[in-house]
């Protein structure tokens, strides 16, 4: 994929009204809350007849960029709720102009402003993925069945680089349209990476071209629950239209019972004494034919997601099976690695994460990696999910000191339901609250919600999902200092999910109320 | 159950009356069984007319329902004595399903249609079978809150289909709360009015109330509406004036308000014709007068209300002035012929009630102590403390539902005869649309076969497959219930 080369264009016509007071009622409406913003109480009508979004004349992005075209479209009716059709009249005024420039490749700077003032309001951003979330932050308030908005300055970017939601479509196969919506509600909530945690034990639902008997005989079932390339393409498309990334995991050496299915002699047989007892365990490392495999299967993948990272998992791996295996104890010995299992696992994984370099692709890998003591590659990222608070803390200090890259999940682990209202705790997260320099801190790239599949699948995704997701969404995008009290987000958000449910998500009430249109299905 | 396999085919296939049913074609609640039952057997059913082909033997043409009392009860409306147990022989070329009434033979429809299966080439089979069914507890109720959060219409006639697959014959409407009063009220127009979080689009109309009552009643479920007073009652005094006690801070009004008004002559005036009307739209015998936590503070900060404790000699003792108000709504809900249930605080607190009062066990904590009391005192209780399936975890939650054993406390038979039911309790405070189907279901289903089956079906493991199945036969008919764990449905929720 190549990304135009813009420039950037300001558009200077505009009074900057300092009005900070107004922030916070202001901010109201906005979720998550911008970097900076200021506004007045002063407010331009609008009109759904002759409102347009248009590329400004310095703008190097322009009609035919296909992910702001589409943005265009996508926003309007969001914006104007039952307006269908937009039509001109022959007195129009442009109303608001997008002025985009990008300068790198790939979507991780993101700079945006927006102004909204008198006759025009004016969209500039660094990247067509700058002028996608400054698309989202434009807050229309109508009365009865007129628009209005507020004159506005906003000065956003993220905080945190990578902002993640993961998805487990192992546990039970998620449909099309679930993952499809779910995207949506992400782009709302200024999340940029979809994390698919495609395949695991359960089941094998990737249809995989190379070996298409891993899903034939690994999925639930061969026809309704697997996903075909062009579903993989289709979730591909619909991700980076609305600036998501999508970083597939293909966990192994644990995790992987439903490898062996389409793969025979992929996992270790277990042992019973002498003889093999009938179960599978991890990825059989003793075995070159494992490697080839893999190397084979991660071409696939390397080709088949655009991205240039790749999870490898990683986590869990249990030794018991490898210990009872004469070959693997054989092998173990061959490579002088004693009875220290974790040396075999380190010897797997050092393996496939070389085999992923020479696919020109980044590692992520769970902190088990990590913590097992592997030589890994620096650029190699771990993924923090387990431990308790201070656990968690030492982690992060441990990580980044021996100068690599993390990621934070342990403290959102939203699958993990409770009573009440425990979007506080997702939203009290302090990502870089522990021991360790400045250099280390800005090693923490980011976070990612995590919604395990166990008890998880489309009938309700949705509303375990939202808006619990979204306190986390605001703890990775905004200013910690200025978003640090509960009882300030408590309004905001409450109004941010009577939004996602008017654009069609299923989020859930955070407490009594309600929402002047409520969901209408069941 | 045997080996003997039938089919079934949706050309031939039909549900009718037996000759000897004494029910008929103008049974309509019957008819549209048929017809409802028909369709989640044959979802895709080509109905392209009947085809009067000769059976072949392995084939079950006909399922036929055999109602065998004169009285029906089919233009009735179902209460705690009736009669809802059935016969079910499934043999070729006929099936009979025999029930004393109508409510019987809508258990015994559900039932006929959780024995189908598909069969190796997809083609409706079932096994040759003898059952004969009966509910254990006679009340098998669930609770809706529509005031934390208003429920739109489509989603409570959701749920009560669900009910209906499970056996359930009670939906409990907490209608109305302290957040909100949904209920239009055409004595006062005004509670809604000003108690709605908005008075057109977050109300119950007449025409709204009368249609979950008739929906509710074609699958056998009485809708026992909650009214509770005194406390829970913050929405009611936004439409009428002067109802609840204004608090004081010292000697003046604090602008706040607190439980109903004990002492005025105005409220019990108010509630009688406010009752007069509740007992006409609802026609379940029994209405629910709620009566749980009322904090006393309010009261207790009253100058009026401290004056007539004075002059009633109640000293400071306000469950005596809690006692007064109860006694009077009770008075005046019986004057309307109608039974009532009161949550235990009006037990507990030793209210004078009338001994066919039915009380509902709420409280976490010395339940079995509470049941003996209860029971002891002689009243009829129904238990909902172990289901409050408002109060979710991460997990196999369902399992401690389905273990939770109503009759497990000391007493007499003649005191466990008392305990006729429970509920399962979806309270609103984060519960609405958005989440109700997939929170109730398939947690509640536990609660259900706890409620109708054996006190000996407890196994887990048995419990875990067929719930299983019953919760994917739930998402094939379109309910949204949620999985129990890793796995997966031939037919997935096709909803997003």
């Amino acid at each position: 994929m190549i990304f135009p080369v813009l420039c950037l264009f300001l558009a200077a016509r505009f009074s900057k009204i300092q009005n900070k007071s107004s922030t916070a009622k202001y901010g109201h409406k906005l979720w998550p809350m911008p970097q900076l913003i200021s506004s007045s109480t002063d407010r331009y009508p609008l009109s759904p007849r002759q409102f347009i979004f248009q590329y400004a004349s310095g703008s190097s992005a322009k009609s035919g960029c296909s992910v702001i075209d589409s943005a265009f479209k996508r926003y309007f009716p969001l914006i104007f709720k039952t307006e269908k059709h937009m039509y001109r009249t022959f007195s129009m005024q442009p109303m608001l102009n997008v002025y985009a420039s990008i300068h790198l490749s790939f979507p991780f700077s993101v700079v945006d402003k927006l102004s909204v003032s008198s006759g025009q309001a004016s969209l500039r951003a660094k990247t067509v993925w700058g002028a996608l979330r400054g698309n989202k932050t434009i807050h229309i308030r109508h009365v009865r069945y007129k628009y209005f908005v507020n004159k506005t300055e906003i000065d956003d970017f993220p905080r945190f680089k990578f902002r993640g939601l993961l998805l487990d479509t192992s546990r039970h196969y998620l449909p099309l349209p679930a993952i499809l919506k779910t995207l949506d509600a992400m782009s709302y909530n200024k999340f940029n990476v979809f994390h698919w945690h495609i395949v695991d034990d359960p089941s094998f639902p990737y249809q995989s071209s190379t070996f298409p008997g891993l899903s034939s005989k690994g999925a639930f079932h061969p026809s309704t629950h697997v996903y075909s390339q062009t579903d993989v393409s289709r979730v591909i498309s619909h991700a980076r239209l609305r600036g998501i990334r999508v970083l597939p995991e293909f966990d192994s050496p644990g995790h992987t019972q439903s490898w062996g299915k389409g793969q025979p002699g992929l996992l270790t047989s277990c042992y019973k004494g002498s003889v093999p007892s009938g179960t599978f365990g991890p990825v059989n490392p003793a075995m070159s034919s494992s490697y080839q495999f893999i190397s084979r299967l991660f071409k696939e993948v390397a080709s088949v997601f655009p991205d240039p990272y790749i999870h490898l998992g990683g986590d869990e791996v249990d030794f018991t099976c490898w210990k009872s295996n004469p070959e693997v104890r054989g092998f173990m010995q061959k490579m002088g690695f004693g009875t220290d299992y974790t040396k075999l696992e380190s010897y797997y994984m050092e393996n496939i994460i070389n085999l992923t370099k020479t696919l020109n692709k980044t590692s992520i890998v769970w902190q088990d990696v990590f913590d097992n003591h592997e030589k890994i590659p620096e650029e190699t990222v771990l993924h923090i999910w387990k431990g308790s608070p201070a656990q968690i803390q030492q982690e992060l200090s441990d990580i980044t000191l021996a100068g690599y890259r993390v990621i934070l999940s342990a403290p959102w682990y939203i699958n993990h339901i409770a009573y009440g209202q425990d979007w506080t705790t997702y939203y009290n997260v302090q990502p870089l609250n522990f021991t360790g320099s400045e250099q280390q801190k800005s090693l923490v790239i980011g976070g990612e919600v995590c919604m395990w599949g166990e008890y998880v699948d489309a009938t309700n995704l949705s509303p375990r999902l939202w808006p619990r997701a979204s306190a986390a969404a605001e703890r990775l995008w905004s200013d910690e200092k200025t978003t640090s009290s509960v009882t300030d987000a408590f309004p905001r958000l409450t109004d941010f999910r009577c939004r996602l449910l008017r654009r069609g998500i299923q989020a859930e009430p955070l407490f009594v109320g309600h929402c002047r249109h409520e969901y209408e299905g069941i | 159950m045997s080996t003997v396999v039938f089919k079934l085919s949706g050309a031939s296939f039909q549900i009718v009356d037996a000759k000897e049913s004494s029910s008929g074609a103008s049974c309509s609640l019957l008819q549209n069984a048929y017809r409802r039952y028909f369709e989640y057997i044959f979802p895709s059913a080509r109905k392209q007319g009947h085809v009067k082909k000769k059976t072949p033997a392995s084939a079950v043409s006909e399922l036929q329902v055999w109602i065998t009392s004169a009285d029906t009860e089919c233009d009735g409306f179902p209460n705690v004595t009736s009669d809802e147990s059935y016969q079910l022989s499934v043999d070729s070329p006929v099936s009979v399903l025999k029930a004393s009434t109508v409510w019987g033979a809508l258990r015994g429809l559900e039932t006929f249609s959780q024995l189908v299966y598909e069969g190796e080439y997809g083609a409706k089979s079932i096994n040759r079978t003898e059952i004969s069914d009966f509910p254990r507890f006679a009340h098998r109720g669930v609770l809706l809150d529509t005031s934390r959060h208003f429920l739109p219409i489509k989603v409570i006639l959701a749920n009560l289909e669900a009910m209906a697959w499970n056996k359930f014959n009670v939906f409990h409407w907490h209608i109305v709360d302290d957040p909100s009063f949904p209920y239009l009220s055409r004595t006062f127009p005004q509670l809604s009015q000003q108690g709605a979080f908005h008075p057109y689009t977050h109300v119950y109309t007449p025409s709204d109330v009368k249609m979950i009552i008739e929906f509710a009643r074609l699958r056998g479920i009485r809708v026992v509406p909650e009214f509770d007073t005194p406390g829970h009652t913050q929405s009611w005094g936004k439409g009428q004036k002067d109802l609840l006690t204004p608090c004081y801070s010292g000697a003046s009004p604090s602008g706040s308000f607190g439980p109903v008004n004990p002492i005025l002559n105005t409220t019990y005036e108010f509630m009688s014709m406010f009752f007069k009307e509740v007992s006409t739209v609802f026609p379940d015998a029994y209405i629910h007068l709620g009566g749980d936590e009322v904090d006393f503070n309010c009261w207790k900060s009253n100058p009026d209300i401290q004056k007539f404790m004075e002059q009633q000699g109640f000293g400071t003792d306000y469950s005596k002035l809690e006692s007064l108000y109860i006694q009077r709504i009770l008075d005046i809900v019986s004057s309307t012929n109608k039974h009532y249930l009161i949550w235990q605080e009006v037990f507990d607190n030793g209210v004078k009630l009338k001994q066919d009062t039915v009380v509902n066990v709420w409280i976490g904590n010395k339940v079995e102590e509470e049941l003996q009391k209860v029971t002891e005192a002689g009243f009829t209780t129904i238990l909902s403390a172990p289901w409050y399936l408002d109060y979710i975890s991460y997990g196999q939650d369902w399992q401690k539902y389905y273990l939770a054993e109503p009759l497990g406390f000391k007493g007499t038979d003649a005191q466990k005869k008392l305990v006729v039911g429970g509920e399962a309790c979806l309270w609103g405070e984060y519960v609405d649309a958005t989440n109700l189907t997939p929170r109730l279901w398939p947690r509640a289903s536990a609660v259900a076969e706890r409620l109708w089956s054996d006190k000996d079906v407890r196994d887990l493991n048995d419990a875990y497959s067929r719930l299983a199945q019953h919760r994917c036969r739930m998402v094939q008919r379109g309910i949204p219930a949620e999985p129990l764990f890793s796995g997966y449905c031939a037919y997935e929720y096709k909803g997003v």
